[in-house]
């Protein structure tokens, strides 16, 4: 009667549901993702008579044409500025203090490392209006270092570096320095180069990290020529820019902030998604 | 530091903040300890960052508890001389009748609301749909990993965008809501608790004479309200974009749990359900706590859907501490109370980070960690 085949022939009822499970999730998912791009290809009044239907039955690039001739090209342009400088800062930087904190013996060192691990204790947010408190202090406040030179500040960053020299064996290093290199050539020239890795790691975040960066912005300046894809999208929405509902105008906004950033995610998916899980599990 | 509520970062700020990531003052390596003969050379490479941690991060605390115990009103400097101390004046305003009262009490209880269904939800969502792709026989599981931690990748500001159409009146969830014959609500625009909106479904209306009471310059029946419809697309906004950072935390954990533990249960004739329930669950018991403790922190600090989905709207009902402190100080310009709004949150937070630290070390969750460690360190790889 019921033979019982193989184990690995049979496809299990929980299989199945598993798959069903992962399927109906995955649609809950992508689908907003897909209406996105559809409807920002709409007209203002589809965009709404037909909201579930992805493919516009009158194609338009309506919206796109009007985000070229508002402010958002220079969105665009302030965002890449303050990414570029903020990637680079944070990798400069970063490599520089893990290098010092994993390598090099000084007084202070366990001091630092315990007050780097209390800095990052505080709450993101009862930083706000502190930070903008000291930018306008200082005077900096709508101006593009405003923006940019809090954020270089990167305590994950700097773990992440110092975690990594930590697992480079001192025999490398301690060549070069029988050569005669001294420490910034060291530095520069032996260890960085090894660091790959987690230098790759650095980067990715800091390019997320700051094309995303949105609380910073509404606090470190207010200035309609400094407003980056963030908090321009955000008045966007929030209808600074004239009345109207116009879903495919805003979702066009959306879907071309993000592209920068979900290319870089599916070229560098797995350093992102394994960077995320690992740090859990070193509990 | 970047404030971002961006999960990826937060996420792994906090686990390091909260001693779960490698713990730097016990290095499992020590530094080979050659060189540094040159104290001033060392210093050097950390200069840059201690300058601007000190400027942008620890000076302004200090400021902002100066502003908090000042009469400053955005004018000037708050360090000139014309900006008077008038100690907890700017604190007390939130524990006596009066707007500031029923303001701050209504943004907690909006957040409580909140924290009680976001974080729920999303710890079962994301340990569900962890503990179904660790299953060995199922395929594409990159590919479905991939689509779940997407969301925690792309901007606040973007996915706002796309969640405020897909609850728009006429938008897509209320079309579906509309297929299958049901009347979506008018989501951004309905102040009602939720359970209110059941209450009246049985009869009850306006305010019960037992429920009048006033706690804390809102009545009793206020605080039973339940989160507002227009907090709902929030709550579901919110789940939905962090599900997958805390699916992935969960993975790692069940990739460190030894497969004969599995195959014992199983050849003790336990059925998969069963093995979840009584092997599988217990064991990711730390991760559970962590990804809690994740969740309260961040669900407590809740600012960005506000300021762009809602601002505070309807009927104050998605107004939250965080919002509330911006608003108080960027928008009515009492920044005494504003940054005092901020300092009451961070001191709730500390509370809640405190109360689970020593939550899971009197379970000792720590005992189980090294060996776990390695497995998934091996597997990472």
């Amino acid at each position: 009667m019921s033979a019982r085949r193989p184990a690995s022939r049979r496809v299990r009822p929980t299989t199945i549901f598993f798959y069903v499970v992962l399927v109906l999730v995955a649609a809950v998912y992508i689908y907003p993702f897909i209406i996105q791009i559809g409807t920002s290809f709409k007209s203002d009044g589809e965009s709404t008579s037909d909201p579930l239907n992805p493919f516009p039955a009158s194609p338009t690039i309506g919206a796109y044409e009007t985000l070229s001739k508002v402010d958002f090209p220079l969105w665009f342009l302030n965002s890449t500025i303050v990414t570029v400088c903020v990637t680079i800062g944070r990798v400069v930087l970063c490599s520089a203090a893990g290098y010092a904190l994993s390598r090099l013996q000084f007084h202070g060192r366990r001091f630092l490392l315990a007050a780097i691990l209390a800095v990052m204790a505080v709450p993101g947010v009862v930083l706000l209006i502190p930070k903008f408190l000291i930018l306008n202090q200082l005077g900096m406040y709508n101006t593009f270092s405003a923006m940019i030179i809090p954020l270089l500040w990167d305590a994950t960053g700097i773990f992440i570096m110092k975690q990594y020299f930590d697992t480079i064996p001192p025999s490398v290093e301690k060549a070069a320095r029988i050569d005669g290199a001294g420490v910034f050539r060291r530095f520069w020239f032996v260890m960085l180069p090894m660091a790959g890795p987690a230098l790759i790691t650095l980067t990715v975040f800091a390019f997320q990290g700051s094309w995303n960066e949105f609380t910073h912005m509404i606090v470190a300046r207010s200035s309609a020529d400094t407003n980056t894809l963030t908090t321009g999208v955000a008045a966007l929405t929030t209808g600074q820019f004239g009345s109207g509902n116009r879903y495919p105008l805003k979702l066009a906004a959306a879907l071309v902030m993000t592209i920068p950033v979900a290319v870089v995610y599916f070229i560098f998916q797995r350093k992102l998604v394994r960077g995320q899980g690992a740090g859990a599990v070193k509990g | 530091m970047a404030v971002s509520n961006d999960a990826a970062t937060s996420i792994r700020r906090t686990q390091i903040a909260l001693g779960r990531g490698d713990d730097p003052l016990r290095p499992r390596r020590r530094g080979p300890g050659l060189s540094g003969r040159d104290p001033i050379l060392a210093w050097l490479f950390v200069l840059p960052m201690i300058v601007i941690a000190m400027l942008f991060l620890v000076v302004p605390i200090f400021m902002a508890a100066w502003v908090s115990v000042s009469d400053w009103t955005g004018k000037g400097s708050p360090l000139s001389g014309s900006v008077n101390f008038v100690g907890f004046e700017n604190y007390a305003a939130f524990f006596s009748p009066g707007l500031a009262q029923r303001d701050l009490t209504t943004s907690i209880r909006n957040t409580l609301y909140f924290v009680l269904f976001v974080v729920p939800l999303q710890t079962l969502l994301a340990l569900g749909l962890a503990l179904v792709l660790n299953s060995r026989r199922l395929r594409a599981k990159s590919f479905f990993r991939t689509a779940y931690y997407f969301p925690s990748v792309t901007s606040s500001v973007a996915i706002a965008v796309v969640f405020l159409f897909m609850f728009s009146a006429s938008g897509p969830v209320n079309a579906i809501l509309a297929g299958i014959g049901l009347e979506g609500p008018n989501w951004f625009a309905d102040p009602r608790g939720i359970f209110h909106v059941a209450a009246a479904a049985f009869g009850v209306e306006g305010t019960p004479s037992w429920a009048a009471i006033d706690l804390g310059g809102i009545s009793l029946w206020q605080w039973l309200a339940g989160p507002s419809v227009a907090m709902c697309s929030i709550i579901a906004l919110v789940v939905w974009v962090s599900a997958g950072g805390y699916m992935l935390i969960f993975l790692a954990s069940l990739q460190g749990i030894d497969e004969e533990i599995n195959e014992a249960a199983t050849i003790d004739g336990a059925s998969t359900w069963q093995r979840i329930r009584y092997v599988t669950i217990p064991m990711l018991r730390p991760t559970t706590t962590l990804v809690v403790t994740l969740g309260l922190i961040g669900t407590w600090q809740v600012f960005d859907q506000v300021y762009i989905m809602s601002q505070g709207n309807p009927g104050k009902t998605t107004l939250t501490p965080a919002y509330l402190s911006y608003t108080t100080s960027f928008g009515s310009f009492q920044w005494g109370q504003g940054t005092a709004i901020s300092f009451m949150l961070f001191a709730l937070i500390v509370v809640l980070t405190i109360i689970q630290r020593t939550l899971s070390r009197d379970r000792g969750d720590r005992v189980v960690a090294p060996r776990r460690v390695r497995r998934a360190e091996r597997s990472t790889r």
